[in-house]
């Protein structure tokens, strides 16, 4: 393992910490439905992943965890924006 | 050129987090992750061997077919549910590339078999938190379960030895064992823990993340698995704060000990009434909090409720606010959302802190649907599994309105000696019917 690997999960933690606080209570559903979808950004692991399968199993494998981590990406992205609008129409109507 | 577009997405991805400081700009937030993860994408599919472009452009495809009409489906009552099925699905792939990783290399190393256990768990264990939520599982033998996870614990640390010999037969053993146990583990967990629960999957599923990243030695994935595992984390601990519960009492110790309820009183200490007096007893008020919980959401009342306030306001030039624990709902944020849905102002909703110190000069709390939450035995029964969470303190208001349709006990098996106080009034039925009548009467009572 490189061990420049673990100064970019630290300065990760960090990042995450303060940008996390600094979200409003009022939109924790939103955001727990954003980062969701953002957790789908898995799928480069098995794209990568795939270009050295080397027997019929793996890329089966791996193309299924593709199609899941789809399914989360379309899927967390388009309930997140269904909420988000809510709360954005709401603003409008107050101003 | 591979590594500035990597800067490009993680950007984006931040950029996007720290958008939802405001409910303004939060809907760009997510059109800033939605990009972002389109050049991840694009970038992705590029890089491919042309000969499965094909195939992981059809599996892309399909996906995102069954996602978005999946999330189309669900109401916004039904978001836990769904935000746990798709955190399981986040967990699932992560494993799924753990396993396949393996499978390429003759020998697996610590960190493959750590992917494949995490992501295991965490999708059967999402798996298990959506059954519970929609209500299709119900339990009731918890000691069962917390023995079965114990052994399959115990199972698994064996299983690891021998996955590690790198044979595909004991890797999908060890796989299937790891999802057995996040679904043993999960399951007897109180329902009222549930928002807690969430949150721990969320975040481990952004771990998991992070491990493929590790292993696969992707900064990338690192960067942004990090982030969702830090938002778990402190969304976990803001909910167990807010319940003032133990983070490993949650986890190790299930909620309904005892099965039997212990009523307080005679029911016959009850005083029910009509949608037409609490109708009356609200136009005569100076000062109504609104308390909703999650039994508002699931008789779908918030659409009422909207109107009663606006009635309430307009026409009889009451102050009303909503108090709104943040328990309310199944997940962190829940209550808000639904709210929002019904377009109830941001300006009438308040947190638990804020409110609690205007019960005292507030006439009439109109309850519906929340019960636990505002249940005083938190603060004086303690041997009751809430005892020490933070409650709406409702008991203070000079009347209450307690919508409710029966008397049965709410998710934590509690009786709420608030049925039984003088100041009280039972409004026993469906929330979105009461709700309605008393808009009705609302409407036509003159000023």
């Amino acid at each position: 393992m490189e061990f420049y690997l673990i100064d970019i999960l630290i300065l990760s933690c960090f990042i995450g910490y303060f940008a996390i606080w600094n979200v409003t209570p009022m939109l924790h559903s939103p955001l727990m439905s954003v980062t969701n979808a953002i957790s789908g950004i898995v799928i480069l692991g098995a794209l990568q992943s795939i270009n050295f399968s080397n027997n019929i199993v793996t890329t089966i494998l791996l193309l299924i965890s593709i199609f899941f981590s789809s399914i989360n990406i379309f899927g967390g992205f388009h309930v997140s924006a269904k909420m988000l609008k809510m709360f954005k129409n709401k603003d409008k109507t107050n101003d | 050129m591979i590594s500035f577009i990597n800067i490009l997405i993680y950007s984006l991805f931040i950029l996007s987090i720290s958008r939802m400081s405001a409910t303004r700009s939060a809907y760009k937030g997510n059109i800033f992750a939605i990009v972002g993860m389109g050049i991840a994408l694009i970038l992705g599919l590029i890089n491919l061997k042309s000969e499965y472009q094909i195939y992981a452009t059809m599996s892309i495809l399909l996906g995102g077919v069954l996602g978005i009409i999946g999330s189309q489906k669900t109401s916004m009552s039904q978001l836990p549910q769904m935000v746990a099925l798709l955190n399981g699905f986040g967990g699932l792939a992560s494993g799924l590339i753990g396993i396949s990783e393996t499978i390429t290399e003759l020998q697996p190393n610590i960190l493959q078999l750590f992917i494949i256990f995490t992501g295991c768990i965490t999708f059967s264990g999402s798996v298990a938190g959506f059954f519970k939520l929609s209500g299709i599982l119900k339990i009731n033998d918890y000691e069962t379960l917390r023995s079965t996870s114990t052994i399959l614990l115990i199972l698994n640390i064996i299983g690891v030895f021998y996955a590690y010999n790198g044979d595909i037969e004991y890797i999908i053993g060890f796989a299937i064992l790891s999802s057995l146990l996040g679904f043993c583990f999960i399951l007897p967990i109180g329902g009222a823990d549930m928002p807690i629960i969430i949150s721990i999957l969320n975040g481990l599923s952004g771990w998991c993340t992070t491990l493929v990243g590790f292993s696969i030695q992707n900064s990338l994935l690192i960067i942004i698995g990090t982030l969702i595992g830090a938002s778990g984390c402190i969304l976990t601990y803001i909910m167990t704060k807010a319940m003032n519960r133990h983070l490993l009492k949650v986890i190790f110790s299930s909620i309904n000990k005892h099965n039997e309820i212990s009523y307080l009183h005679n029911k016959q200490d009850i005083h029910t009434g009509t949608a037409q007096d609490a109708a009356f007893l609200m136009e005569n008020a100076h000062k109504v909090i609104i308390v909703p919980g999650f039994g508002m959401a699931a008789s779908g009342a918030q659409y009422e409720l909207a109107n009663m306030a606006k009635l309430l306001i307009q026409k009889y030039k009451v102050d009303v606010k909503f108090g709104i624990h943040p328990v309310a709902g199944r997940m962190p944020g829940h209550m808000n959302v639904l709210l929002a849905e019904a377009d109830i102002p941001s300006e009438l909703i308040y947190s638990i802190n804020e409110i609690n110190s205007e019960f005292k000069t507030t006439d009439i709390a109109y309850i519906i649907g929340a019960n636990d939450t505002t249940n005083p035995l938190a603060k004086t029964q303690k041997d009751s599994t809430i005892y020490q969470m933070p409650i709406l303190e409702v008991e203070q208001a000079k009347r209450i309105l307690f919508v409710k349709r029966s008397l049965a006990p709410g998710y934590a098996g509690l009786d709420n000696p608030l049925f039984y106080d003088e100041k009280t009034l039972m409004l026993l039925g469906d929330g979105k019917e009461i709700t309605k009548e008393i808009v009705t009467n609302l409407e036509n009572d003159s000023n």
